[in-house]
């Protein structure tokens, strides 16, 4: 009896998912020939869904995340022209997903339906300039953005979205400066004092860093989490881009990353952490020996903020002073400065659209009010110099960096971000070298092998180019 | 009487076409969606193709220019790496499966709550290979609670960081594959043995044949085609061995790429959008698995075997 | 019973425990991990369920970006239609090598053994071409229909079919005045239900948690199935990012496996036995 009701149950379910498989795939097959039929229908469709012109009502927008979907329904949506539709078309960066569907969507822009067609996407810094020196993208000024509209941001982030004859083809909201966040009781104990001012002296350049790190190991502390913290100091700061012609270079700053890096693995100054792992994070919080991290604004707020509470939040903890960590942190400029994530968003050339992709980036990247809005109500650090500037000189404080206001330490570093630098293959190389060179670090191979560990996987990446 | 003869009359005159008749379905879809692409496959494996940022380079005709050069890397290292994790995995699932299959398959053992075990054993296999490996790389983490164990119990002094060491990877990734598939070897095993006929075991015992001896001698031969099976069905697995790696080592094979499988290494060459060279490692894979897979599937049925040949 | 027996019985049982300790073990942490929050995660492991069952839960299904439940469905459709047409036809392709003397058997059936060694990515980058030159992108018919022809499922049917269907059954049901239509369909099929229940469940189960091509053929929102989605979660920006999430999910995508698969087990279990004992 038993049985029969388990065979009967296991029917049921199948003839379910059947029934409604077969359901879902009729109604697939009705839109798939209707995507395909002759072209006289297709055009009778296509004339009776848009009016006059040519231009869909919908608006395309690739993205990997939601991060910029909030800020456009937070900040946008509401301005939207009547009978207009955006539509977000997301992949996860995962395994590369993201940038392949979109090369495809853009790669067959021509041939798409108006409804069809790319009209917006974003980019990180690490692949912009795949983007920005290709012909999928707008120049700005084609779509009515000017340089007057873009006179208060900061100058690396339009930099960085110029080709190669210097038109503009990606323009961002936030700017993302990087500090050098440290623990104030440990800067007491090891420095004798946690003022900002006095501990940017003790790591004002490499050498100094190196001597204050031998002195926390002394004290049983780690300078740095692991391999990746300064990793971002460097690359952004080197003196030639990664690429020249076809020919891979490593400059002089990727080779002091990797001497000093392991420097500090033999030494012990790291807790030879990756980054991002649980013992990454777990150094921000209680019990921590690590004396510091290099970390953007985005990054104190919503990832050391959270990891420093020794009660959580969803525990009844709360983000105020004597909760774990949270209050015994500053922030100091350090080394050097650098810049660490930000998106940018492309107008895609072939859209239907480009009144509205327009406006949306004005509104979004430009507009001051707009922008303060967003500082105030998301904590991104808004690219736009007079919005930050004024927030510098007012009495905002943090209560995580024990009542310390960094917005002018984030505006001066924003300032001096250099990053013409960079090549299109910066996302492949800079995740290859990491790679490689933690094996390094870890002692399993010598530098000669991850070297090579390192010219292999280039090659599976990009074959055009050429290694040593 | 009459009626007998004229069935097999009939049989061998018109049944015939029933065969084929019944092999068009698989053969149709086989066609669309497996042998165009494998042709086409083959077909861009002798072109230089692929893109760079947006731009498309090719299709320029290279020869076997794309052979060479997969020769040319580390494809045995990896075909190594490949077989390797494969083993670690296998001979303990391979073991262990068959001890509880008999287990299982004893009746005079007993068992008490067998249902409950066998239930329970298959259950991993339901989770997710990126999910479980998700898991493991928590749980065997430097700050994890494995390590916790091992220094709480003394056994170690410092957290041993075993994504970092070549043996630690692989072993993990043997655990998880030999976790995975053992509850569905057992189930498989069980069932072939229980198709023996209990009085064959019966008499051997009274013949007073050791366990042993039961197993070689019974048991052994009777669940061949099965035990062919599941090591078919498995070598296959494990030289697409593919998902467990690629999540625990975070897509690159670390450390000093020792774990990287075949399909890891194709898998790159698909990310980077380099048909030619995907290609060719295909049908070098191709004809590496059909080598391996048929020489294994005659040395094992040859002997005794009447398939298809009746 | 002897000594030595009891000794063998008390063995089985330290082995079984531990095996089920250890299959147990993995289900108790992700479980765990789903009552945490994410900095709760981030921060370490823990044996003690955490407090945000609920939270995670309602995240998870309140997610505007993530049709969780619309991806459960998507999931159910092609897993279950895949196991169904895949069991089928290779049970029909198996008894058309197994109850009909022709030509080529031999031939065909060595053919479907060599292409059984073909790893599915070998093809992939054909059938990506192949699929959109068919304008099937973003559709479930190639997730689906490529599961007829699936050798491995073949392979063990025709074994089955070796030791369990005696071709007097056949003989018999021709005599009777039925077509071949007919005696496959309700004749043998019945006979290797056991079978077909094994294989529709590892099928089942395969389809369910597979990531690679789904990742590449699917692209709306609502058509997406749930292995894709957690992988979505996973890549979530840092503001959103929440491990607490992902193991929810996780949690989600493998309970209507794990219910089906406790279900079925019994029958499965006990159906291949009873089926095998009569070979």
């Amino acid at each position: 009896m038993k049985k029969k009701v388990v065979s009967g149950l296991l029917c049921a379910v199948m003839v379910a998912s059947l029934t409604a498989g077969c359901g879902a795939k009729s109604t697939q097959t009705q839109e798939t020939t209707k995507g395909s039929t002759t072209e006289t229908t297709s055009k009778e469709a296509e004339a009776k869904k848009e009016e006059p012109g040519k231009e869909g009502k919908v608006i395309n927008i690739y993205v990997w995340n939601d991060e910029f979907k909030a800020r456009y329904e937070d900040y946008y949506a509401s301005k939207l022209p009547a009978g207009y539709t955006v539509n977000f078309v997301t992949t996860p960066s995962e395994n590369n997903a993201y940038q392949n569907a979109l090369d495809e969507a853009l790669l067959n822009q021509a041939d798409a339906k108006a409804d069809d067609k790319v009209d917006m996407f974003l980019v990180e810094a690490d692949y912009i300039l795949k983007y920005v020196n290709s012909d999928s993208t707008l120049d700005l000024k084609e779509i009515g953005i000017t340089d007057q509209d873009m006179s208060k941001q900061y100058d690396y982030t339009k930099v960085i979205a110029q080709d190669t004859k210097g038109a503009q083809k990606g323009i961002s909201w936030q700017g993302c400066p990087g500090l050098y966040i440290y623990r104030r009781s440990i800067a007491k104990d090891v420095l004798g004092t946690d003022d900002p001012a006095e501990v940017q002296k003790a790591i004002n350049d490499w050498d100094s860093f190196d001597k204050t790190a031998a002195k926390m190991k002394d004290k049983g502390y780690y300078m740095v989490s692991g391999f990746d913290d300064t990793y971002r100091t460097f690359s952004n700061n080197v003196s030639s881009p990664w690429v020249n012609g076809d020919k891979v270079v490593i400059d002089p700053k990727i080779e002091k990353w990797i001497e000093q890096t392991k420097n500090y693995t033999d030494k012990g100054y790291n807790q030879k952490t990756v980054l991002w792992a649980a013992e990454w994070a777990s150094g921000q919080g209680p019990d921590s020996k690590v004396f510091g991290y290099f970390m953007p604004a985005w990054g104190v707020d919503f990832v050391m903020a959270k990891n420093s509470l020794a009660k959580a939040e969803a525990d009844g903890g709360k983000q105020e002073a004597g909760n774990g960590t949270f209050g015994d942190w500053a922030a100091t400029i350090g080394p050097e400065s650098y810049n660490w994530g930000g998106t940018w968003l492309c107008a895609a050339a072939g859209t239907d659209n480009a009144d509205i992709v327009a406006d949306i980036m004005k509104t979004i990247c430009t507009d001051d009010a707009t922008m303060k809005k967003i500082v105030e109500e998301k904590n991104d650090f808004v690219n736009n110099k007079t919005v930050m500037e004024a927030l510098a000189k007012s009495d905002y404080k943090s209560e995580f960096l024990g009542g310390q206001n960094p917005l002018q330490m984030y505006c001066d570093a924003a300032e001096k971000i250099d990053m013409s630098k960079i090549s299109p293959y910066d996302q492949g190389l800079n995740e290859s070298i990491q790679t490689a060179m933690h094996d390094y670090f870890n002692g399993t191979v010598d530098k000669d092998t991850a070297m090579k560990n390192f010219y292999t996987s280039l090659k599976e990446k990009y074959p055009e180019l050429k290694t040593e | 009487m009459v009626k007998e003869k004229k069935a097999k009359t009939r049989k061998k005159v018109s049944y015939a076409k029933w065969g084929y008749i019944f092999l068009i379905p698989f053969f149709a879809t086989y066609s669309i969606f497996s042998l165009i692409p494998l042709i086409n496959t083959f077909y861009n494996s002798l072109f230089e193709n692929y893109r760079s940022g947006l731009t498309h380079i090719g299709p320029n005709f290279v020869g076997f220019q794309n052979y060479i050069s997969i020769f040319q890397s580390d494809l045995l290292k990896y075909f190594g790496n490949t077989m390797i994790l494969w083993v670690i995995g296998f001979v303990p699932q391979i073991i262990i499966s068959l001890i509880l299959a008999v287990w299982f398959a004893d009746f005079r053992m007993k068992l008490r709550g067998s249902a409950f075990f066998k239930t329970i054993i298959y259950l991993p296999n339901v989770i997710m290979a990126a999910s479980f490996a998700m898991l493991i790389f928590a749980l065997f983490s430097d700050n994890g609670p494995m390590n916790n164990l091992l220094m709480k119990a003394g056994m170690s002094d410092e957290p041993i960081r075993f994504l970092a060491t070549v043996w630690g990877t692989r072993g993990l990734i043997g655990l998880m594959n030999f976790m995975m598939w053992f509850g569905n070897t057992t189930i498989l095993l069980m069932a072939a043995i229980m198709g023996v006929d209990a009085s064959l075991f019966e008499a051997a015992s009274i013949d007073g044949a050791k366990s042993l001896q039961i197993f070689t001698k019974v048991t052994m031969p009777i669940i061949r085609p099965i035990f062919v099976y599941v090591l078919i069905t498995s070598m296959i697995g494990g030289l697409q061995m593919f998902d467990v790696p690629q999540v625990l080592t975070n897509a690159q094979g670390t450390p000093d790429r020792t774990s990287m499988t075949l399909i890891m290494f194709l898998n790159n060459h698909l990310y980077s959008k380099n048909y030619g060279m995907a290609g060719a490692l295909s049908v070098i894979l191709f004809i590496i698995t059909a080598v391996l897979s048929l020489f294994v599937f005659f040395i094992l049925t040859n002997s005794g075997d009447k398939k298809g040949g009746r | 019973m002897s000594n030595a027996e009891k000794l063998k019985k008390a063995v089985a049982y330290v082995v079984l425990s531990l095996l089920v300790f250890l299959c147990l073990f993995f289900f108790y942490c992700l479980v765990i991990n789903a009552t945490r929050s994410h900095p709760e995660i981030s921060k370490g492991f823990s044996f003690i369920p955490g407090k945000s069952f609920g939270t995670n839960l309602h995240n998870v299904l309140n997610n505007k970006n993530l049709p969780v439940v619309q991806g459960i469905m998507n999931s159910l459709i092609i897993a279950g239609s895949s196991a169904i047409l895949s069991v089928y036809v290779s049970a029909m392709t198996a008894y058309g090598i197994h109850a009909y003397e022709f030509k080529l058997r031999k031939t065909i059936y060595l053919f479907i053994i060599l292409i059984m060694m073909i790893p599915t990515q070998v093809t992939t980058l054909g059938f990506l071409r192949l699929i959109n030159a068919m304008n099937l992108m973003d559709n479930f018919i190639p997730l689906i229909l490529p599961s007829m022809a699936a050798p491995v499922v073949f392979y063990f049917m025709v074994s089955y079919f070796e030791s369990n269907l005696p071709l007097e059954i056949v003989e018999s049901a021709r005599i009777d005045g039925s077509n071949e239509f007919y005696t496959f369909n309700f004749i043998v099929l019945p006979i290797v239900k056991p079978a077909l229940a094994v294989q529709g469940i590892f099928g089942f189960v395969a389809s369910w948690n597979n990531y690679f091509v789904p990742s590449l053929v699917l692209k709306s929102n609502s058509r997406k199935t749930l292995p894709i989605l957690i992988a979505q979660l996973r890549s979530a920006d840092f503001l959103k990012f929440d491990m607490g999430q992902v193991y929810m999910l996780i949690t989600i995508a493998i309970i209507p496996v794990a219910i089906i698969y406790l279900c079925l087990s019994k029958f499965i279990i006990g159906g291949v036995t009873a089926g095998s004992v009569k070979g």
